[in-house]
C-alpha cells in the first residue's frame, strides 16, 4: 500500500478483531437468551398443562366435599386442602424457627466448636432421600410412639426436611448483612443476642422470608413421607393424632388409578396444589414486607 | 479553606465561660497497651493521655495502628476473630480492661463512628437514632425518645435536613447525611468519648466539611478521639494529634504527641517532621 504514516494495513485488521468481538459478544449473549427462554417456556408448559388439565376439574364442589367412592360422582378434595394447610402450619411452626436457629448458631457463633458439626449435619440431613426420612420416623413415631399414623408423625417427617433448606438458604442470607452493621450495634453497647434480634435478623427478613417460602413449598410438594406417616384419610379431620389427608397424597391415589374421572380430579387437586402454594408465598411477603419508604 | 478550628474555638469562647467543672482534664488515658492478631502484636506499648472536651487527631502512615488503637479503648478489637489486647485503659477512672469489667458496658460509654457510613437500612431515620437507647433497654416515654431524637439530631445538625422525613429509611440519605445520622446515633445515648475511624473517607468535601466543623461543636463537652489519614484535617479539627508509626517489626507505636499547633510547626521527633512534610507514608 501507499507509503506514509498510517499504518494502513492496521485498520482492517483492528476491523477484523471488531467484528469478531461483536460475533462473540451475540453469540454470548443469544444463548444466554436462549437458556431463559428455555427456563420459561418449561415452567410456562407445566403450568399451562396443569391448568388445562386440571381446570375441568374445578368447581365449588371440588373445595367443599370430600372424596366420593369411584362410581359416585362430583365430590372434592377439601380433606386434602385442610390436611396440606395444617401439615405446612405444623411443620413450618416447627421447622422454621429450629432451621434459623441453627444457621444464626453457624453464621454468628462460628467460632464455637459445634458451629461447623452443625452445619455439616444440615447438609447431610438435606442430603437424605425423603422417603427414608419417611420410614424413620415411621419407625420412630408412627410405629412405637402414637402406635397410628398421625398427622403430627407427617408434620415432624416433612420439618425434618424443612429445617436443612431453611438452616442452609438463611445461613447464606445471613453472611450478606454487612459486619459494619453488627459493630454499629456492638459499638452501641448491644449485647450479641439483641444485636441479632434487633440488626441481623431484620436486615436480613426478606431472605429469611424467602427461606422460608421455599422450604414450605418444597415440604408441601412432599408424597413419600407422607405414605408412612400421615398416610392419607377420606375424611376431614384436623386431628394431629390421627391419620389425615394431603394434597400430594390425594394426587397419587387418583393418578394411580384406573379410572378417566379421577385422573382429571389428579390434574385438578396438582392445580389446587399449586395455587396453594404460590397463595401462601404471597401471603407471606405480604405479612412481612417492608414498611419503610 | 477557612479554619473551621478557628471559628468554632471563637463561638466557644464566647459562649462558654471559663469551665469550674471539677472533673479530671484526662478524660481517656491508656497505659501501656498493646494490641495483637492471632498472637502477633499491631501496636505496642501506647501511654497516651486525652484531654477531656478536646479532640485528639490520631495520624500516621497506613499500617500503624491507628484504627487498632482505637478500637482497644471501647473493646471493639476483641470482636476481630483471634484479636486481643493488653495493657490499660482508663475512662475516668474505669479501667476498661479489668478483668471483671464487661465489654459491652464499657462500649456503652463510648460512642463509635466509623469509616463508610453505616445506619441500619431497615431502620428509619428516627429508630437510627433511638437504636442506641433502644439497644441497651432504655425505658423511655415516647415524648421522651422523641426529644432525644431531636436533641441528636440537631446535635449532628441533621435535623432541618430530615425532620420531614424521619420515617424513612436511614439509607436513603445521601453518603455525607449518612454519616452524620451516625454521628446522632453515637451521640444518643450521652457517650463522655467519642471515637471516630476516618469518619470522613468516603465523603466529598462539603460533606467533609461540615463533619468537622460538628466534630468541634460536639468536642465542647465530648472527649473526640479521631483517626484520620488526612494530616489537613487533623490540623484543622484537632487540639491535639498523636503520631503513630510502624517500626521495622511492623508493630505500631506512639512516636509523638503534643498540640496540634506545637506538632505541626516544631515537631519534636524527626519521624513526625519526615510525615508531616511529606516525605513519607
Amino acid at each position: 500500500m501507499a507509503a506514509g504514516t498510517i499504518p494502513y494495513g492496521a485498520i482492517p485488521e483492528r476491523h477484523r478483531v471488531a467484528a469478531r468481538r461483536r460475533a462473540a459478544e451475540g453469540a454470548a449473549v443469544g444463548l444466554l437468551a436462549l437458556a431463559t427462554l428455555v427456563g420459561i417456556a418449561l415452567l410456562l408448559a407445566i403450568l399451562g398443562y396443569v391448568v388445562a388439565q386440571g381446570a375441568p376439574a374445578i368447581d365449588l364442589a371440588f373445595f367443599t366435599q370430600r372424596p366420593k367412592p369411584f362410581g359416585e360422582s362430583g365430590g372434592g378434595i377439601q380433606p386434602a386442602i385442610a390436611g396440606t394447610l395444617l401439615l405446612a402450619a405444623v411443620s413450618g411452626l416447627v421447622a422454621i424457627p429450629v432451621g434459623i436457629a441453627a444457621a444464626v448458631f453457624v453464621v454468628e457463633y462460628r467460632s464455637g466448636r459445634f458451629a461447623e458439626p452443625v452445619r455439616f449435619a444440615a447438609e447431610l440431613i438435606s442430603g437424605l432421600p425423603s422417603i427414608v426420612i419417611g420410614v424413620f420416623v415411621w419407625a420412630f413415631l408412627v410405629h412405637s410412639v402414637v402406635g397410628r399414623f398421625a398427622a403430627l408423625a407427617g408434620a415432624i417427617a416433612l420439618a425434618v426436611i424443612m429445617v436443612p433448606i431453611v438452616a442452609r438458604t438463611v445461613e447464606e442470607v445471613l453472611r450478606l448483612v454487612p459486619g459494619s452493621l453488627r459493630e454499629a450495634a456492638f459499638a452501641l453497647g448491644a449485647p450479641k443476642w439483641k444485636v441479632i434480634m434487633t440488626v441481623v435478623l431484620p436486615t436480613a427478613r426478606a431472605g429469611v422470608v424467602t427461606a422460608s417460602i421455599l422450604a414450605l413449598a418444597r415440604s408441601a410438594g412432599e408424597t413419600a413421607p407422607l405414605l408412612l406417616t400421615a398416610l392419607g384419610n377420606e375424611f376431614f379431620s384436623l386431628d394431629l393424632l390421627r391419620a389425615i389427608d394431603a394434597l400430594p397424597l390425594r394426587i397419587y391415589r387418583y393418578a394411580i388409578a384406573p379410572y378417566d374421572d379421577w385422573h382429571v380430579k389428579a390434574w385438578g387437586a396438582s392445580l389446587v396444589l399449586v395455587v396453594v402454594i404460590g397463595l401462601v408465598g404471597l401471603l407471606l411477603r405480604i405479612a412481612t414486607r417492608e414498611r419503610l419508604r | 479553606m477557612l479554619s473551621v478550628r478557628e471559628a468554632a474555638r471563637e463561638d466557644e469562647a464566647a459562649a462558654v465561660a471559663p469551665s469550674d467543672d471539677m472533673r479530671p482534664a484526662a478524660a481517656l488515658r491508656t497505659e501501656g497497651l498493646s494490641a495483637f492478631y492471632r498472637g502477633v502484636p499491631a501496636i505496642a506499648d501506647v501511654d497516651l493521655t486525652f484531654v477531656r472536651a478536646a479532640v485528639t487527631a490520631i495520624i500516621g502512615p497506613s499500617g500503624c495502628g491507628k484504627s487498632t488503637l482505637l478500637r482497644c479503648i471501647d473493646r471493639m478489637h476483641e470482636t476481630t476473630p483471634g484479636a486481643h489486647a493488653t495493657g490499660r485503659v482508663y475512662i475516668g477512672d474505669v479501667d476498661v480492661y479489668a478483668p471483671h469489667a464487661d465489654p459491652v458496658e464499657v462500649r456503652s460509654m463510648v460512642g463509635m463512628v466509623f469509616q463508610k457510613p453505616n445506619p441500619f437500612p431497615m431502620m428509619s431515620v428516627y429508630d437510627n437514632v433511638a437504636a442506641g437507647p433502644r439497644l441497651r433497654g432504655w425505658k423511655m416515654r415516647r415524648p421522651d425518645l422523641d426529644d432525644l431524637v431531636e436533641r441528636n439530631l440537631r446535635r449532628a445538625a441533621l435535623w432541618d435536613e430530615v425532620k420531614d422525613k424521619l420515617r424513612r429509611s436511614g439509607a436513603a440519605l445521601s453518603g455525607g447525611q449518612q454519616q452524620r445520622l451516625c454521628i446522632a446515633r453515637a451521640l444518643a445515648t450521652d457517650p463522655a468519648v467519642l471515637l471516630m475511624d476516618e469518619p470522613c473517607s468516603a465523603l466529598d468535601p462539603i460533606a467533609t466539611y461540615r463533619i468537622e466543623q460538628l466534630i468541634r461543636e460536639i468536642a465542647s463537652d465530648v472527649t473526640v478521639v479521631i483517626v484520620t489519614h488526612n494530616m489537613q484535617q487533623a490540623s484543622r479539627v484537632s487540639d491535639r494529634t498523636a503520631f503513630m508509626l510502624a517500626g521495622e517489626d511492623g508493630i505500631g507505636r506512639l512516636a509523638e504527641v503534643g498540640e496540634t499547633s506545637t506538632l505541626f510547626t516544631t515537631p519534636a521527633d524527626e519521624r513526625t517532621e519526615a510525615y508531616i512534610t511529606g516525605r513519607f507514608g
